[in-house]
């Protein structure tokens, strides 16, 4: 974990110190690179994408992934996971492109396909975190006589975590770089600033946008992986170790 | 106590798992149910505290219908511990032991109590084993943590599915070995389901030995061994059905008490005469306390002795109450002679243990069986 956040501070570091560089001295000729107001003005947008995107996805992820592992639904669990894995075979770029048809281009579009696709992870590992814990210990809860939901929320629940936030952060990593692509629908975000950039061939703008968004990746990677380490519990990690 | 009336089993497959059997197991016996796999004792056991719904038949737990209780109620009321324990991986191991005291609301202290008398009970130090996690733990250990949660809140009743299938041999019979011992002091109601035929015969009160379904024998071990009730209990028993019941047997059952001694401090004329009525050529030499000091033979007696304690042959094998016939056999045959002191506390002898003995506790056993094909129950 330590490493992981000294990677991080350095490469996070690194790349935004670039986009200032390329946004102070990145004027070539005709062109200027987008203005620092700009800029911040895109990573917001590219914020509010991936957050209202992401929020959606875990809401409607989790709920339907722990759903389908109670009694009573069980048979859709792996088909539904089975068709999670087969979505997230899709190039984000033809998932951003059908969108359009359907729903038109700008903003909410743009929502719609970043929450099909980060959708997947989440709705996945949710199912998968309960489904992988080991049998003998729901058996050995239910034969001391706990009822479905102190099993559900003081077993399955703490157990699943790791996996459902790992998912989480899967998915919000996966969002961010669908949702610089997600400017070709006219979503907004960092990926308006890569592809005027573009369709001029202007080497600072599309670097000012695609270290934003690799910045961005980075950062919620790693507070998200902080939230993970937090969320496992103690009793789990030590298992891990000593693998 | 517990029993079954006429309970069988159909999965929703069809599958007949188990096929109208009747069984009651009496307050502090230990009942194992033993059969080849897929012969139906986890179903059987599981029809107990309703972990799987019965087909027909009823489950009385005293005298209580069992389909009448509220089956969370029902099973916190009833150990339970499995062969892949099962233990939570996210819990300490005082957590994991205070699971049901927790369910049926004890205090933080008391649970915490429980689970540190517990794990003494089981011979491990609470004071270093409390707060770990099961990853931390050996194999024996978490098994034994796993006995110990099952009897957290105290249960009457046990049920217990193979719970030592998962160690190594020597492991299994130190904790078979415990097990017993606490057994002895708690007096639980329990059912033991194992298809090893060396641990039914060890653990057991009764056994009830199952065929697909179908309960062929439930007697006691000593009486499985004697009297097979068919070919299949003695296919399942096996062909070292002498050896089994020398290991079940103890060194009191075939003993004879209070056999003929000499003092230690008894004049060496006395010692003779003595030999010669009894018609023998050794005798047991005890001290004013009944304590076993030696043996004594005529040999040895022979020609000019100071005083008897010179002459007495002091290192010979001896044998505790309690001891297995297997074992005691391994003794004789060690030392190399046909008699064998049965010493209590103290080294007080309580009787004599003689070759001939046992040869005829264990013909006797099949001279029953010979007698004919009639089935004690
Ligand atoms: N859920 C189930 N659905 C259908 N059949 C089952 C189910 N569980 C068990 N069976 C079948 O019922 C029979 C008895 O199974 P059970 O688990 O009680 O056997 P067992 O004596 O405990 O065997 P083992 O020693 O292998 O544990 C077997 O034929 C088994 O295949
Ligand atoms: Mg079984």
């Amino acid at each position: 974990m330590k490493g992981k956040r000294i990677m991080s501070s350095i490469l996070i570091i690194i790349m935004v110190g670039l986009a200032i560089y390329y946004t102070l001295y990145g004027s070539q000729g005709w062109y200027d690179p987008a203005s620092g107001r700009d800029l911040l003005l895109r990573t917001w947008e590219h914020i509010k994408l991936v957050g209202i995107a992401e929020f959606l996805a875990i809401t409607v992820g989790i709920t339907a992934g722990l759903l389908i592992t109670r009694s009573g639904l069980k048979f859709l669990a792996s088909p539904v996971t089975g068709i999670a894995n087969v979505g997230l075979a899709i190039p984000p770029l033809a998932l951003v492109a059908g969108v359009s048809p359907f729903f038109g281009i700008g903003f909410r579009p743009g929502i719609i396909a970043l929450f099909i696709y980060s959708l997947l992870p989440v709705l996945r590992n949710a199912t998968v975190g309960i489904e992988d814990i080991d049998q003998s210990v729901i058996e050995s809860a239910k034969g001391m006589g706990m009822s479905k939901l102190q099993i559900f929320k003081k077993i399955e629940l703490p157990l699943a975590l790791p996996v459902i936030v790992s998912g989480i952060r899967y998915s919000t990593i996966l969002c961010v770089g669908t949702a610089a692509i997600a400017a070709l629908i006219n979503a907004g975000g960092l990926g308006q600033i890569i592809m005027r950039g573009q369709s001029v061939n202007f080497v600072s703008l599309m670097m000012q946008g695609a270290l934003l968004t690799a910045g961005l990746a980075v950062t919620l990677d790693w507070l998200l992986s902080e939230v993970e380490e937090k969320l496992t519990p103690e009793g789990l990690k030590l298992g891990k170790e000593s693998e | 106590m517990i029993k079954l009336e006429n309970v069988s089993k159909v999965y929703p497959d069809g599958t007949e798992a188990v096929n109208s059997v009747n069984l009651e197991i009496k307050e502090g016996e230990l009942c194992v149910l033993l059969g080849p796999s897929g012969c139906g004792k986890t179903t059987t056991m599981k029809m107990i505290n309703r972990l799987i719904p019965i087909t027909e038949g009823k489950i009385y737990i005293d005298g209580t219908d069992n389909q009448e209780l509220d089956e969370n109620e029902l099973r916190r009321d009833i150990g339970y511990a499995i062969q892949e324990i099962g233990l939570f991986p996210h819990m300490t191991v005082a957590e994991n032991i205070a699971t049901v005291p927790k369910l049926k609301g004890w205090s933080k202290s008391e649970a915490r109590n429980r689970a540190d008398e517990l794990l003494e009970l089981m011979g491990m130090d609470p004071s270093e084993h409390l707060d770990k996690y099961p990853v931390e733990l050996s194999g024996g250990q978490r098994q034994r943590v796993g006995v110990a949660r099952s009897l957290g809140a105290n249960p009457p009743i046990m049920l217990m599915d193979e719970p030592f299938g998962a160690i190594d041999p020597i492991t299994r019979d130190n904790l078979q070995d415990e097990f017993l011992k606490i057994q002895e002091e708690i007096q639980k109601t329990i059912v033991f389901v194992t298809h090893d035929i060396n641990e039914a015969i060890k653990m057991g009160t009764k056994i009830a030995l199952l065929k697909v379904g179908e309960l062929v024998q439930y007697s006691s071990p000593a009486e499985l061994l004697a009297r097979p009730k068919n070919q299949f209990v003695r296919d399942f028993v096996g062909t070292d059905r002498t050896l089994k019941s020398m290991r079940l047997m103890r060194a009191k059952d075939a003993m004879k008490p209070s056999p003929k001694t000499v003092r230690l401090d008894s004049e060496v004329s006395v010692i003779q005469k003595k030999m010669k009525e009894n018609e023998v050529d050794y005798l047991i030499v005890t001290d004013g306390s009944n304590r076993f000091r030696g043996w004594i033979r005529a040999q040895d007696l022979e020609g000019d002795v100071g005083s008897v304690d010179e002459v007495l042959s002091k290192d010979v094998g001896s044998v505790s109450r309690e001891t297995a016939l297997s074992d005691a056999l391994s003794v004789m045959l060690e030392e190399d002679v046909a008699n064998i002191p049965v010493l209590g506390k103290d080294n007080k002898l309580e009787g004599i243990l003689t070759f001939n003995d046992l040869q005829e506790v264990i013909g006797e056993t099949y001279t029953e069986e010979g007698g004919g094909r009639q089935v004690g129950s």
